[in-house]
């Protein structure tokens, strides 16, 4: 490998922000730490999310206190299919998600069995902070199991694809579709080997991907290639990003959308730290949609006016790339 | 473009460099501290030990001690008299040592001892004298001084160069005749000194005898030496009465000036005072902070030497957290070096202090792996998490028991000081390590461990350096300088090293 580094002019010119400038720059000066609980905690962010009037998975029900683990049978009693996970996890830490019943068991999609009592250990390993930053006390939150949209049945193998939108002064900047893989066991957690697609946001249309930080255009179980597919309900996915930034009032904001065969897009977390690989999906740097958007003194009010914005900045993006 | 928080925080961290560096410098340039440890300077002692023969009644020795020591710092002194009480009595430009005692029979000992260093600190006298008059001489040294006053006035401008004219004819190879016989009588150089004092009486400039020694490597019996000094109205100026050589020769303790004696004694006869020197060598450091004055150590006692010893090994510990922090800073902000928590690295730095860095290495990877396989095992018990940490712990405990009482069996004493590894850092370690492996991947866990360990490692060797701890130690104001550093690393708002290679892609399809 000769180009080991990039170089860091170049890394600039393209745009590309890095942690410590996305730190400095956009998460402490456009995310007030004391908005942080509202999405640090999913119980917070689904409240305000309904309070807002935006779809979300449906909550069956929390689990606060260790003595509750034992009732598990029965919360869980009516429901075949769940997710359980943590309410102040990050970066998709610590999700089980239940795909169905089998005997005394449940069984996960990817088929493994797994006991009540490992549940209740897992509930209660929840509980006890296990996986909630600094290790504070947690809930567990059982709700519903999305069930995927066939719209990227080809390309993935397994898991539930979601689609995270990156909103800045609450127009959205970037996209990308996160591809659950063999190797992420399912989830859609980039940092577990799932791979990230970019969307073009003006037509809501697939690019490449990156898998493990490298640039990637094939989905790594099936070798399909990820571009050119048109992301159903763009515009209501994108209308959904600028109205839980609008909520919850955070200047720089991950969205996490899934998408449900039945009931469409549904939020399923928000992020005051998205990362970065959405630059290396989109194969552009955020910087150029980020500085145009500074440059102006003020953002227009109704969504329609923000996706017409989101588009004039793919016109920058485009016009950029091809200078 | 640059923000207001941008210059701000460029300000401040210049602000704290520079005070930082100032006040490092003034302690190095004017307070003579040295920059790195284990340099040496030479010091002296000097006993003085006074006898006589007591009358069997009350006896009182006034013993006149230095006080002002141009080109010399008083380190201690010691006052060995066992029976006698001791007075001190501080003027402003001299002291006496009072020794008392009701009753002194027979021979009497005392003893003084000084401690004195080079220095480069400025003392002078400030007493002005009065204008002397003229004595009267008698025939034929009258006219014979009359002559030489005459004679040197010609040729001098002011008191500095009238006495160097003087001391040079008086001293001249081939005297005139009436140099030879003011020289004629002079049998001691206390005599020739005061002679030339009264002759400088003459035209009315005030001159006095100071009594020193000069400092060699050692000698048993030392005598005190005079020198000539004259006053030129603002400053008391020093000659060699016999050179005419001005200043304070090197390496001269200034004992006392003028006539008052060296020793007063009631209640005894026979008083003598024996001198006698020897030199060594004190760590530089160790002189310093002791020759400092209080007035000059106002900055040395807000340094770390000034505490208490046991203290003092405290600080030299928790004054190179610091270094460590910024090992983290630099590999966190600037390579993008992942690492367990934020400064679980310092604390794996602080345990290799114990073992030293390749048995810390070994036994830490050692403990942490195998406490990781006998957690993934805990894992399938399902315990809670907080008994789990529990149980980790006391596993932690036997898996160091172990190792010391197998390194023992071995004969291996490094693996041995594992014992004051602290534990709870292992098992945080094997916690969070199994966690990141589970959620992350054994990829990203051992990635994460290696950063930790690498990181750890180098903190290790910038903190247990011994010019490091030096500098942090005597000049705790570097603390200014390392928070001005990290102000100044809190706004890099640049790429990581890493992040150089993990966006190479963005760059490459170009």
């Amino acid at each position: 490998m000769i180009n080991l580094f990039a170089r860091p002019s170049l890394l600039k010119k393209n745009g590309v922000i890095g942690i410590n400038r996305r730190n400095a720059e956009l998460i402490m000066r456009y995310n007030p730490r004391h908005l942080y609980p509202l999405v640090d905690d999913k119980l917070i962010t689904k409240q305000l999310a309904l309070d807002a009037g935006i779809a979300v998975p449906e909550l069956y029900s929390v689990v606060e206190y260790q003595r509750e683990t034992r009732h598990l049978s029965t919360l869980l009693a009516a429901h075949d299919e769940f997710v359980i996970k943590p309410s102040k996890g990050s970066g998709g830490n610590g999700i089980l998600v239940i795909a169905g019943r089998f005997g005394d068991h449940f069984r996960k999609p990817s088929s493994d069995l797994i006991s009540l009592g490992e549940v209740e250990h897992y509930v209660s390993n929840i509980l006890s902070g296990m996986y909630s930053l600094g290790g504070v006390a947690d809930k567990a939150i059982i709700e519903y199991r999305v069930k995927f949209d066939p719209f990227f049945e080809d390309i993935i193998f397994q898991g539930v694809p979601d689609i995270r939108v990156i909103v800045f002064r609450g127009v959205p900047v970037a996209a990308m579709v996160r591809l659950p893989t063999r190797e992420s066991d399912g989830k859609a957690n980039l940092h577990q080997g799932a791979q990230g697609v970019g969307i073009d946001m003006s037509t809501g249309e697939s690019r490449g991907g990156v898998l493990h930080n490298r640039y990637c255009t094939t989905h790594p179980d099936t070798r399909m290639t990820t571009s050119g597919l048109k992301i159903p309900h763009w515009d209501t996915i994108l209308k959904m990003a600028i109205a839980c930034a609008d909520t919850v009032g955070l200047g720089y904001l991950g969205v996490d959308i899934v998408m449900d065969r039945d009931l469409g897009p549904l939020l399923l977390e928000l992020n005051a730290r998205p990362g970065l690989n959405v630059q290396i999906a989109n194969q552009t740097g955020l910087q150029g949609a980020i500085q145009a958007l500074q440059a102006r003194a003020s953002i227009p009010a109704s969504a329609d006016e923000r996706l017409k914005l989101v588009r004039s900045l793919t016109d920058i993006h485009l016009t950029e790339t091809t200078a | 473009m640059i923000s207001v928080k941008d210059m701000s925080v460029k300000i401040w961290g210049f602000l704290l460099i520079g005070i930082g560096l100032t006040i490092g410098g003034y302690k190095v340039v004017f307070l003579g501290l040295p920059m790195s440890p284990n340099q040496q300077t030479k010091t002296w002692t000097v006993q003085a030990k006074v006898n006589f023969k007591g009358s069997g009644g009350p006896a009182i020795v006034d013993f006149t001690v230095p006080k002002i020591t141009p080109g010399l710092s008083i380190l201690d002194e010691d006052f060995i008299s066992s029976k006698y009480g001791l007075a001190l009595q501080e003027k402003r430009e001299s002291r006496v040592a009072q020794w008392a005692v009701r009753r002194a029979r027979g021979e009497q000992l005392l003893y003084y001892r000084l401690f004195v260093a080079p220095s480069t600190k400025q003392v002078a006298w400030q007493e002005k004298p009065d204008f002397p008059f003229p004595p009267d001489f008698e025939e034929p040294y009258a006219s014979a001084i009359r002559a030489i006053i005459d004679d040197v006035r010609k040729e001098s401008a002011d008191v500095a160069t009238y006495t160097r004219e003087l001391l040079q004819q008086l001293n001249a190879e081939q005297p005139n005749e009436n140099v030879a016989l003011v020289r004629s009588d002079i049998n001691s150089g206390k005599a020739w000194t005061l002679t030339i004092i009264d002759i400088l009486k003459g035209v009315r400039i005030p001159g006095r005898v100071l009594w020193g020694i000069p400092l060699s490597e050692a000698t048993n019996d030392v005598k005190l030496r005079q020198l000539l000094q004259v006053h030129n109205g603002d400053r008391w100026l020093t000659f060699d009465p016999y050179s005419g050589a001005e200043g304070i020769p090197d390496n001269f303790l200034a004992w006392k000036t003028g006539n008052n004696p060296l020793i007063e004694l009631t209640g005894g006869d026979r008083a003598e005072v024996q001198f006698s020197v020897t030199s060594s060598y004190r760590d530089l450091i160790e002189v310093t902070r002791l020759g400092a004055e209080p007035l000059d150590s106002a900055l040395l006692s807000m340094s770390p030497i000034a505490l208490p010893v046991p203290n003092q090994n405290v600080y030299r510990l928790l004054l190179m957290l610091p270094i460590g922090a910024l090992v983290v800073v630099i590999f966190r902000t600037f390579i993008g070096v992942q690492t367990f928590g934020t400064f679980m690295p310092i604390l794996m730095a602080l345990a290799f202090r114990e073992t030293q860095l390749f048995w810390g290495l070994v036994s830490f990877s050692a403990i942490v792996l195998i406490g990781l396989f006998i957690r993934f095992y805990l894992e399938r018990l399902m315990l809670l998490l907080v008994p789990r940490l529990t149980a980790i712990l006391i596993i932690v405990l036997i898996l160091m028991l172990v190792l010391s009482l197998i390194s023992n069996q071995m004969g291996a004493e490094r693996v041995l000081s594992v014992a004051l590894f602290p534990m709870v850092i292992l098992a945080m370690t094997i916690e969070r390590m199994s966690i990141t492996w589970e959620e992350h991947g054994a990829r990203e866990a051992l990635y994460q461990g290696s950063g930790s360990l690498l990181v750890a490692s180098i903190g290790y060797l910038l903190m247990s350096s011994e010019q490091l701890t030096y500098v942090m130690f005597v000049f705790p104001e570097m603390l200014l300088v390392l928070l001005g550093l990290s102000l100044w690393m809190g706004r890099y708002t640049g790429y990581r090293l890493t992040e150089l290679h993990r966006f190479r892609s963005l760059v490459s399809r170009q």
